[in-house]
């Protein structure tokens, strides 16, 4: 065989590969939303779930997605942001910096089922919290945190040292630059790791089944006192989220038109990951032309 | 303006060098030794740079002479394992001193480097990053500063109307151009440039050099080069390293007319390197 005919088989195979990618994901996208399209609506969307009577929504469910999302990304990107900086331009290499990266890959490769049982410990028990939001946020947070802390510490180092350089040479400190030089630079790819965070937090079921509870209280939207046990703010109340539900429904759910309503949520889940990456992207980048000026 | 370099101020005296106060010098450099890791990387040089004249650096690669001078604004500190021994004077201060702030050396002592590395930010900004980061902070004044540094850099004509496009949008010449203008913005006494044309196209080239030899009546430059012509045409004194060490240190016209080092001649000619 001679090296173009392998260059041409080369080329061939590839490209079977992309299109059966491509095809999987086509499928999976479009089962999703043929079976689930039909079931949503305005009301869907807007009425509480219920938990024996057909014709439930998925308000609260969705609400609480948001919501842990929120507290979960307050939480995990400063600390995984910093964990990247000090790993990326604080940390000198040795024993200690290698025990820290260990650390950081092993808590990446953990079940996301012994972390909720781990948050089921710490943060439902220890505390004496009981399910709330913010231990799932904190379970999430420890789910999440390898990943942030990995992607920040790879895009700062990609960062060319020409850049770190020329900063340091005209006298302006370490901190300084990596505020103003290296952060920006690498800006672009850290928030591609925090937006592939933020849906793995979205779709997240397991990590949330003891910490932040399958039940969510009765909530009245118009008070947004956050220490009220009806406010939708409060951050220790229970809060079943959007794919708990979908779980949950499946598993114990005791409602007559359980297969309209999980079809549902998942259509609704999916368009929302969807949703929250382009508004990210499209944040993003607005972000990136403001700092480099580029238009 | 030397104890604006001091960490903190000591009770005890620097280290005074035998030197004989001399108004013409800028830096003394005495028994130069330069490490990274085992590796000795520059032998015990000791030469002294003339105020307001540019001095070259040539030798092959890997001859020590970039090494030295990244030593003299310290950027050798960021490779870990990187160490010096002996003196470098300037101010009366041991650059290599732990007591002194580098932060502030490197605003006296700037740098140009080999490939054009302006910020991903726009022209302007380029240059008054460092300028707001010292403290100025009155956009008059920095519209003042900007203006001026890109008009000695010889760039204002060609930028004035989009300082507040992209500096990445400029050909490899302007950026270096802009690199040297954020420079001079700091107001340095002396200017290490690191084969700071050896990216560019001929034209480009010429422009840099141009703007070197004007640079010259308002800062010490030390420049380190590969390229003997440039070496010949801008320098006022040259000095020759081999292997760590510094063969020959003269006049440029005497190094590439009349070295007294056998090995100076060598390379000159082109038999090796």
């Amino acid at each position: 065989m001679n090296s173009k005919t392998a260059d041409r088989i080369a080329t061939g195979v590839f490209v079977a590969i992309a299109i059966i990618i491509i095809s999987i994901l086509v499928g999976l996208f479009s089962y999703i939303l043929v079976n689930g399209l039909k079931h949503i609506s305005w009301e869907f969307l807007t009425t509480p779930s219920s938990n024996i009577r057909a014709g439930g929504g998925i308000r609260d469910q969705l609400f609480n997605s948001f919501y842990i999302l929120l507290i979960t990304m307050i939480i995990a990107v400063p600390l995984g942001v910093g964990g990247g900086i000090y790993m990326a331009e604080y940390a000198k290499p040795g024993k200690v910096t290698d025990i820290i990266r260990s650390c950081i890959e092993v808590l990446a490769s953990l079940p996301s089922i012994v972390i909720g049982m781990f948050g089921l410990l710490m943060f439902v028990n220890v505390t004496g919290w009981g399910y709330t939001i913010l231990g799932g946020a904190l379970a999430l947070t420890v789910f999440n945190l390898p990943v942030i802390v990995r992607v920040s510490e790879d895009s700062i180092r990609a960062v060319p040292r020409d850049l770190k350089e020329a900063s340091l040479a005209l006298g302006i400190t370490h901190w300084h630059t990596i505020k103003t030089v290296i952060l920006p630079s690498a800006f672009p790819s850290i928030l591609t790791g925090v937006i592939l965070a933020a849906g793995r937090v979205f779709g997240e079921a397991a990590a949330l089944l003891f910490t932040a509870g399958l039940s969510t209280p009765r909530l009245d939207y118009t008070n947004w006192n956050p220490f009220s046990d009806q406010s939708p703010l409060n951050i220790f109340r229970p809060a079943e989220t959007l794919a708990v539900h979908i779980w949950s429904v499946n598993t114990q759910g005791l409602i007559p038109d359980v297969e309209e309503v999980s079809n549902g949520s998942a259509a609704v889940l999916v368009i929302s990951v969807l949703l929250f990456n382009l508004l990210a992207r499209w944040i993003g980048r607005l972000i990136h032309k403001k700092i480099t000026a580029t238009k | 303006m030397a104890s604006a370099l001091m960490n903190k101020p000591t009770g005890k005296q620097e280290v005074q060098s035998v030197r004989q106060i001399n108004k013409e010098l800028i830096l003394e450099v005495n028994n130069l030794e330069i490490f990274y890791g085992e590796k000795r990387a520059v032998n015990e040089i000791s030469m002294v740079i003339e105020k307001n004249s540019i001095t070259a650096l040539i030798g092959p690669s890997g001859c020590g002479k970039s090494t030295f001078l990244r030593s003299i604004n310290r950027m050798n500190d960021l490779i870990p394992g990187a160490r010096a021994e002996g003196e470098i004077i300037y101010e009366d201060l041991n650059i290599l001193s732990e007591q002194i702030n580098v932060v502030a050396l490197r605003k006296e002592i700037g740098m140009v480097f080999q490939k054009p590395n302006p910020f991903p930010k726009s022209i302007y900004e380029n240059i008054t990053h460092a300028l707001k980061f010292a403290g100025i902070k009155k956009k008059s004044m920095l519209d003042e500063i900007v203006e001026e540094s890109l008009q000695k850099a010889a760039l204002w004509d060609e930028v004035k109307d989009r300082l507040h496009k992209s500096a990445l949008s400029l050909s490899g010449g302007q950026q270096q151009r802009l690199c040297i203008a954020r420079t001079i913005a700091m107001k340095p006494t002396i200017m290490l440039l690191d084969e700071p044309s050896s990216a560019l196209d001929p034209i480009s080239n010429a422009k840099v050099e141009e703007l070197i030899i004007d640079l010259k009546k308002d800062y010490s430059i030390i420049i380190v080069t590969h390229n003997m012509q440039q070496a010949s045409r801008i320098s006022d004194k040259t000095a020759f390293f081999f292997k760590g060490d510094l063969i020959e240190y003269d006049a440029t016209e005497k190094i590439f007319t009349n070295p007294s080092v056998k090995k100076t001649e060598e390379y000159i000619s082109g038999r090796f390197g």
